[in-house]
């Protein structure tokens, strides 16, 4: 365990008072121009080149099919096309989309164009053509002749099928290709068998989760060109644009040195975005072609061709005393990764260092096998695992708290993880390898406890609608549910930022930290802004262009104020340091006694100031001149968890299995909240999302495979009328280890609220679901079942 | 073809195709500000405003909006101050990735329109074609609430 540096620490409420720009709720620096419709997204950007021309996709109709041949001769001979890419004349190189850290944990099982499909979506070939229209049309005059393979479409039934999806020779990484399994990990704490042995009670339960979307509203979307130095120009909507170029440089054949990746504002990405789903094909066009090329998913093709949550066969097993003392916890997952592996190992990993990390048990086993299927391929999607985890936790230790008699918010209290405890499985569940063992430091479980049970008059609900529920056909329900999760990759993820001033006392902070519409823009000024003692208006960021800005691994795995937020701390110490000096030397007064407040150097012997601009206007032109400029990086071996306690009330109507949510609390202590309001926002987004996969949000699939429900009318969402009144809370901690105080808020929502729902639904009406989403034909069938 | 329209109290003529959808047309003559989510009416990004009622520019016949008078977000601001409801949004929180927030505005522009003293459920029901996924739409239809509010006081 590492020691905590972090000289930007709020541990006091004495501290906590002294800030003037970070724990405000400070106006978002990009909010002006988005409400004016003057932000650009990369379909807004005008690219300095004569002519756009436009890709598009031909994607497979069929599950598993080997491409016998490919005829464009008619879609050759439309005017306007420039050709047909595909297997047969674009180079092969094995790679993963996963957009992850070098090496990469994802196995190298994709290749941009095979001649063989392995799902309904999959790619076959691309039309480069001088418009949208002539490229659609082309794409329908392009005959494929397929020879049909068998498809594996349930999980159960990957193992050791006879039929094997990635039977190519040059991938690399996959656990076991003959017997379809992507990636597999076993961990264990203790003696969980003598666990199990020991107790009182063993209880037992299968979990299962469906198919979700991350759905942004804005599609995948690049576009690429050779600009007049001959460099390959790249503006994509991503989290990860210097691994995007990294992945593309290899991809394509060339030195990452000839690629620039610009980010420029990101409509949504949830995940999805960090992976390279169109910019590898976009890039090549252009680098085939010497083109200017514009690739952009449609809604459907982002329905069947991105990403999407991992599905998992969960079963829980616990052991506990007689008094509720849990001895052993067992998470054994299935996984489907869909047709291939991106994030395979990661994502699982993550429901078991999340979700087992939160009761402490002695005894822990975790065991997860992530196989093939001929579906849709998962990722990444904010939660990152813990949303399958946390269902099948909360749900089963609510149904252990009935089994034995017990309250289960007291139960859950009991056996609760401790500030001063190791978190169990954090050393052997790490980044697709060995990880680094956590100490809990700062927890704020037991105040968001009291606050959702406070807005939802828990107790007393409970018991009234205990009565109310045995007269009527509409029931009530109340349910509970806690996470914890985590902030950043520990000795992974990193982040880099510069800071210079100008001759009117503002700062340029440029920075690798991707916004991909959290915010982060707005609180890495906040916290840059803090260090230097100046407003956060006198910030002006400019984060994520390969070429300007500094390193940062991307916005993944909630890491960007944690990791990115302390490195331009530190760039910002820098450069106050330098202001200091100056001014040391220009009042010709001791550096100690000289402070920095409102934009200025003052003395505490003479009462002197001198503001920044006069600084800056000395340094840039007046004596030994300089440039004030700092620069920080920043990685670390801790990963302080965030806690959530989120709980809901439920109308349940039992003659049709209808539900309606009344209402919804939300509270998380993500350590100290840079920007409230908008750590508030990411909670209530959270929520929202979580609620979809709790209801409604589900892929479905034919018998062949084919996604039946690829559009928002038949996928659906949750809109303003679906969502309950709702409260949220943050309960600020001083966490030692973030910047200020800080830790991550932005994936920790998404865990709750279908247990939560689960909890209530069994509440109100005695049947408990088992596989999300829970729909009113599920519930209705299942209180059939029961009479 | 041309198209005569009057946008954002501008008095324009587009050269169309008769097959162009309005968001085309849109964002072709620098109009960047209507977003595209799904381009078959279910997302709400590419809201405008026709002749006061909120449509989904996305599956409008342009030919349609001859002589007529449209507001894109573009339009929402008053000699380059931000309306009362743009400035709730940025204020409030209601903003994240923002790519709705054009289609957010425009719905909640034209409801306050035709209804300065909406209830809860009238912004509800005006923003449910609006689909956003980043904010859980708490802030969105609080600043609605607050900017109808504050709409009044400035009367
Ligand atoms: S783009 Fe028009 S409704 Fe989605
Ligand atoms: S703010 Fe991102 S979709 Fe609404």
């Amino acid at each position: 365990m590492s020691e905590v540096i972090n000289e930007f620490k709020v541990n006091t409420e004495e501290l906590r008072k002294k800030l003037t720009e970070v724990g405000k709720n400070k106006r978002k620096v990009d909010g002006d121009k988005i409400a004016r419709g003057r932000a650009q997204y990369v379909d807004d950007i005008r690219i300095p080149v004569d002519k756009l021309y436009h890709a598009k996709i031909l994607h497979s109709p069929h599950a598993h099919a080997i491409i016998k041949k490919i005829d464009s001769s008619k879609a050759l001979l439309l005017e306007g096309v420039l050709g047909v890419f595909s297997h047969e004349n674009v180079p092969r190189v094995p790679y993963t989309t996963a957009g992850q850290n070098y090496p990469e944990p994802s196995p190298y099982d994709t290749f941009m164009f095979d001649s063989k499909v392995r799902y309904a979506g999959d790619r076959v070939c691309a039309v480069l053509a001088e418009t949208p229209e002539i490229a659609a049309h082309a794409i329908e005059l392009i005959k494929v002749d397929y020879e049909m393979l068998p498809a594996i479409l349930d999980m159960r039934e990957a193992v050791g099928n006879k039929t094997v999806i990635h039977d190519e020779r040059d991938s690399t990484g996959i656990f076991d290709k003959d017997k379809n399994i992507a990636a597999h990990v076993k961990a264990h704490m203790g003696d969980p068998e003598k666990g199990f042995k020991e107790a009182d009670h063993v209880f037992e339960n299968e979990y299962s989760v469906q198919y979700v979307q991350a759905a942004p509203v804005e599609p995948h979307i690049a576009v690429t060109y050779y600009d007049e130095n001959d460099r390959l120009i790249m503006y994509c909507s991503t989290q990860v644009p210097f691994h995007s170029r990294r992945i593309v440089a290899r991809v394509l054949g060339i030195p990452v040195q000839k690629i620039r990746v610009i980010k420029p504002r990101t409509g949504g990405s949830f995940g999805v975005k960090q992976e390279i789903l169109v910019e590898d094909l976009c890039a090549m066009l252009t680098h085939l072609t010497k083109k200017a090329v514009k690739l952009e998913y449609t809604r459907k093709e982002e329905f069947n061709s991105s990403r999407t949550r991992h599905p998992q066969i969960i079963t829980v097993k616990s052991g506990f005393k007689k008094d509720g003392t849990i001895v052993a916890l067992s998470m054994k997952l299935l996984a489907n990764t869909g047709a291939y592996g991106s994030h395979s190992l990661t994502v699982q990993c993550n429901t078991g260092s999340k979700a087992l990390c939160l009761y402490n048990t002695p005894n822990v086993n975790f065991e997860a096998t992530i196989v093939y299927t001929n579906l849709p391929v998962a990722g990444a999607l904010r939660g990152y695992g813990g949303p399958q985890g946390y269902f099948a936790l909360d749900s089963h230790f609510e149904e252990c708290a009935k089994k034995l008699k017990m309250d289960s918010i007291e139960l859950r209290r009991k056996n609760q993880v401790k500030v001063g405890e190791e978190l169990s499985l954090t050393k052997a569940l790490g980044e697709g390898r060995e990880g680094f063992m956590q100490i809990l430091r700062t927890c704020g479980m037991q105040e968001c406890v009291d606050k959702v049970v406070k807005d939802l008059d828990y107790y007393n609900k409970k018991k009234e609608y205990d009565e109310s529920n045995k007269k009527s056909h509409i029931k009530h329900g109340i349910g509970i549910a806690l996470a914890m999760h985590g902030s950043g990759i520990p000795g992974v993820d990193m982040g880099a930022a510069s800071i210079k001033i100008n001759d009117d006392g503002s700062f340029n902070l440029l920075c690798g930290a991707t916004d991909l519409g959290t915010g982060s823009d707005t609180i890495l000024s906040q916290i840059a802004a803090e260090v230097l003692q100046t407003e956060t208006s006198k910030i002006i960021i400019y984060s994520s262009d390969t070429d300007m800005t500094p390193f940062d691994v991307g916005a993944y795995a909630s890491s960007t104020t944690f990791i990115s937020g302390v490195a331009i701390a530190k760039a910002a110490a820098q450069c106050r340091e330098q202001i200091l000096k100056t001014a040391a030397h220009l009042l010709g007064e001791k550096l100690e006694d000289l402070y920095c407040e409102n934009s200025a150097v003052h003395s505490k012997k003479s009462k002197k100031s001198l503001s920044y601009q006069d600084i800056a206007l000395h340094t840039l032109y007046k004596e030994d001149q300089y440039q004030i400029i700092g620069t920080g990086s920043h990685i670390t071996y801790d990963c302080p968890p965030p806690f959530s306690a989120q709980g809901c009330e439920v109308e349940v109507d039992t003659e049709t299995g209808v539900i309606k949510l009344i209402k919804y609390s939300a509270a998380v202590d993500c350590g100290l909240a840079v920007n409230p309001v908008m750590a508030e926002g990411q909670i209530e987004g959270g929520v929202h999302m979580g609620l979809g996969y709790a209801l409604c949000e589900e892929m479905k699939f034919d018998a062949k495979g084919v996604m039946t429900n690829a559009s928002f009318l038949d996928y659906k969402l949750l809109s303003t009328l679906d969502m309950p009144e709702m409260k949220t809370h943050i309960v600020e901690t001083f966490e030692p280890t973030g910047p200020f105080g800080a830790k991550s808020v932005s994936e920790i929502p998404v865990d709750c609220p279908a247990p939560a729902v689960a909890n209530a639904v069994e509440h109100a009406c005695g049947v408990r679901i088992y596989d999300l989403p829970i729909t009113a034909e599920k519930l209705l069938n299942a209180l059939t079942d029961k009479k | 073809m041309k198209l005569n329209l009057k946008i954002n109290s501008e008095t324009k003529v587009f050269d169309i195709d008769i097959r162009d959808t309005l968001i085309d047309v849109l964002r072709a003559n620098g109009y960047t500000s209507v977003k595209h989510g799904c381009e078959t009416g279910e997302c709400g990004a590419c809201t405008v405003i026709i002749n006061g009622t909120a449509v989904n520019s996305c599956i409008y016949p342009a030919i349609k909006c001859e002589d007529a008078e449209l507001i894109t977000c573009e339009g929402l601001e008053k000699d380059g101050k931000l309306s009362i409801l743009q400035e709730k949004f940025v204020e409030m929180g209601a903003i994240q990735c923002g790519y709705c927030t054009p289609g957010m505005l425009l719905s909640a522009h034209a409801l306050l329109m035709r209804n300065p003293n909406p209830q809860l459920e009238d912004v509800k029901d005006a923003l449910s074609g609006n689909y956003c996924r980043c904010t859980g739409y708490v802030k969105p239809v609080d600043a609605v609430m607050a900017a109808a509010k504050a709409m009044k006081g400035a009367k």
